[in-house]
């Protein structure tokens, strides 16, 4: 179990500094919510989290080991990543596409390791998808799409779990099911990150929320001090509130 | 299992195809003709055919065909677009010219191994220019390079048949370029074999990668995967395998295109899965193709890629409209 931590992370598009030294810790067993307006840099930022992209400036450490330090294969198992929309480009069956993320513990050559049939059966029951596993994986739709993608994300059973926009293109019901699926994972011990555009979902789910805007961080900490409408105003240009009633919380926009 | 029948079933049909290729052609052979021949250690007609002319024509013929299928299942996972085949990358026409220069200059008359040799070193430079174009860029990148590179080749070979110095000349470019099995002999086995033998051992190593990839580069990198290395693997494979195959026979198409389709839909798609089977219906439908050209008797002999061609076009359309019925 380990925290992950950017410590003045700068990442350079061309001229363009899409991340502008920004500094956050994501926690064990939270779950953390990064928000911000379209172009703020999240997308970035979970790549960089994930060691996907190779920052200019700062670090990115794993509990204490620089993320660079550890072998690619290793991190895989340690850290999961999906990004936006994520998708399959052959009609592989969902069961086959959920073993995918089984790959980094694969040996080079030979046999399947034991376990491995169990770990996939475990992941589909977990996620729902029994009666779907020999169903190709380019005939789903959004919601069971959604689904398949968090079983293979966490069918290894990472440490990390990091999520780009877990619910865009979901109706409410799939929506609320993926945040709870992250909810639970976090629950269980890992370190889970979404990039999430509906913050009502977010208000849900979140421990913590990191609002990112033109690349920096314009404030971060537990989600009760962070979803106040004088703050997610300044973050989108949009004069909102935050009402808290018998049923949870709900954002109002002003405009 | 359907996979493991799959394999069965293409492994009949090649054993088959090369025993039909020891059989057919301008003198038929009995079985039992062919099996003295192997046995018997004096020198006989039969003999003679089949151990130097029709072996090394059926060797060639499962070679070629193998590290067509293997690269056009491997292209077509990478880049993971089922209309992916060897010649996209430019290795075929690069290949091509440098087997037209070595005829144009009439190398090839005085060294009969030019052309090929010639061929290999066009293979590999349009394949290494394809990538040096490509660097740092993506998957489409290394297509648009592709294309440009193959297209200059093309343009090469076009400036050749244009400036040819007698009809001769031309003729003999046009005929190399149909692609042909027809008099090769243990020596363009031994130059094309180790070529092809290690561009199949280069494009197997991508395996892996590539059932990862099938989720996108994103999610395969976030699995471990060198995205990087799994293009280098599969491009200096098909350069080296592929523009051997293409130094020794010609530009063979459809081979590549067809062979993966064939097979993906009873290994359930996944890309890791394809590789062995492709190999093995490549080699299947070059050598019965080139058994075929031995049959097919009107005028003078129909060249293997053409003939390939004729039947491969009809029947890639066919697997168009017959997926886009039953494919989501």
């Amino acid at each position: 179990m380990s925290d992950l931590s950017l410590s003045n992370v700068v990442f350079m598009r061309g001229a363009q500094r899409v991340l502008d030294g920004v500094t956050v810790r994501f926690v064990a067993g939270r779950l953390t919510a990064v928000i911000g307006p379209n172009g703020a840099g999240k997308s970035t930022l979970l790549s960089v989290a994930a060691g996907l992209s190779k920052c200019d400036q700062g670090c990115v450490h794993l509990g204490d080991i620089p993320l660079a330090g550890i072998a690619r294969r290793r991190l895989a198992q340690r850290r999961a990543y999906l990004p936006q929309n994520p998708r399959a480009d052959w009609p592989i069956s969902v069961e086959r596409l959920v073993a995918l993320g089984l790959t980094p513990t694969l040996p080079a050559f030979g046999r399947l390791p034991p376990g491995f049939q169990s770990k996939v059966d475990a992941a589909l029951v977990a996620h729902d998808l029994i009666a779907l596993r020999d169903r190709p994986a380019m005939a789903l739709s959004g919601g069971e799409l959604a689904r398949a993608m968090l079983a293979r994300a966490t069918v290894g059973d990472p440490e990390i779990l990091i999520v780009d926009e877990p619910t865009s293109g979901l109706d409410p019901r799939h929506g609320i099911d993926a945040v709870r699926h992250l909810r639970r994972d976090a629950d269980a011990g890992r370190t889970v990150v979404m990039a999430i555009h509906d913050l009502g979902l977010a208000l849900r789910v979140a421990d913590d929320v990191v609002a990112l805007r033109n690349g920096r961080v314009l404030a971060a900490g537990p989600a009760e001090a962070m979803f106040t409408g004088v703050l997610l105003g300044r973050l989108f240009d949009v004069p909102m509130r935050v009402v808290r009633d018998a049923d949870g919380a709900t954002v109002r926009f002003l405009d | 299992m359907k996979a493991s029948a799959l394999l069965g079933a293409l492994s009949i049909a090649l054993l088959a195809g090369v025993v039909a290729s020891l059989l057919v052609g301008q003198v038929w052979l009995r079985p039992g003709q062919v099996w003295g021949a192997l046995l018997a250690p004096r020198p006989s007609l039969a003999r003679l055919i089949v151990l130097d002319i029709r072996l090394p024509r059926a060797v060639l013929g499962v070679l070629i065909g193998g590290i067509l299928g293997l690269s056009g299942a491997v292209l077509q996972g990478l880049l993971r677009n089922p209309l992916a085949e060897p010649g996209l990358l430019g290795v075929s026409s690069g290949a091509s010219l440098g087997a037209v220069i070595a005829i144009y200059y009439g190398v090839a008359t005085s060294a009969p191994l030019a052309a090929p040799l010639f061929g290999l070193v066009g293979g590999l430079i349009t394949a290494g220019m394809a990538l040096l174009l490509a660097r740092g860029g993506g998957t489409l990148a290394l297509i648009l390079s592709g294309v440009a590179v193959s297209a200059m080749a093309a343009a090469g070979v076009s400036l050749a048949l244009n400036l040819a110095p007698n009809p001769y000349a031309a003729y003999e470019i046009t005929t190399w370029l149909m692609g042909s099995l027809a008099d090769r002999s243990w020596d363009h086995v031994r130059l094309a074999a180790p070529f092809i033998l290690l561009g199949g051992v280069l494009l197997c190593m991508t395996a892996r990668d590539l059932a990862a990839l099938s989720i996108g580069e994103a999610q395969a990198a976030s699995l471990g995967i060198d995205v990087r290395r799994t293009r280098l693997l599969a491009l200096f494979g098909t350069a080296v395998g592929v523009g051997a195959a293409t130094a020794v026979a010609g530009a063979i198409g459809f081979v590549g295109l067809i062979a993966p389709h064939i097979v993906r839909p009873f290994v359930g798609h996944d890309p890791a899965r394809t590789l062995l089977p492709a190999t093995i219906a490549g080699a299947a439908i070059v050598t019965f193709a080139d058994v075929a050209t031995r049959l097919v008797r009107v005028g003078p002999e129909i060249k293997l890629g053409v003939f390939i061609s004729l039947v491969g076009a009809p029947f890639f359309l066919w697997l168009v409209l017959h997926l886009r019925r039953t494919a989501p």
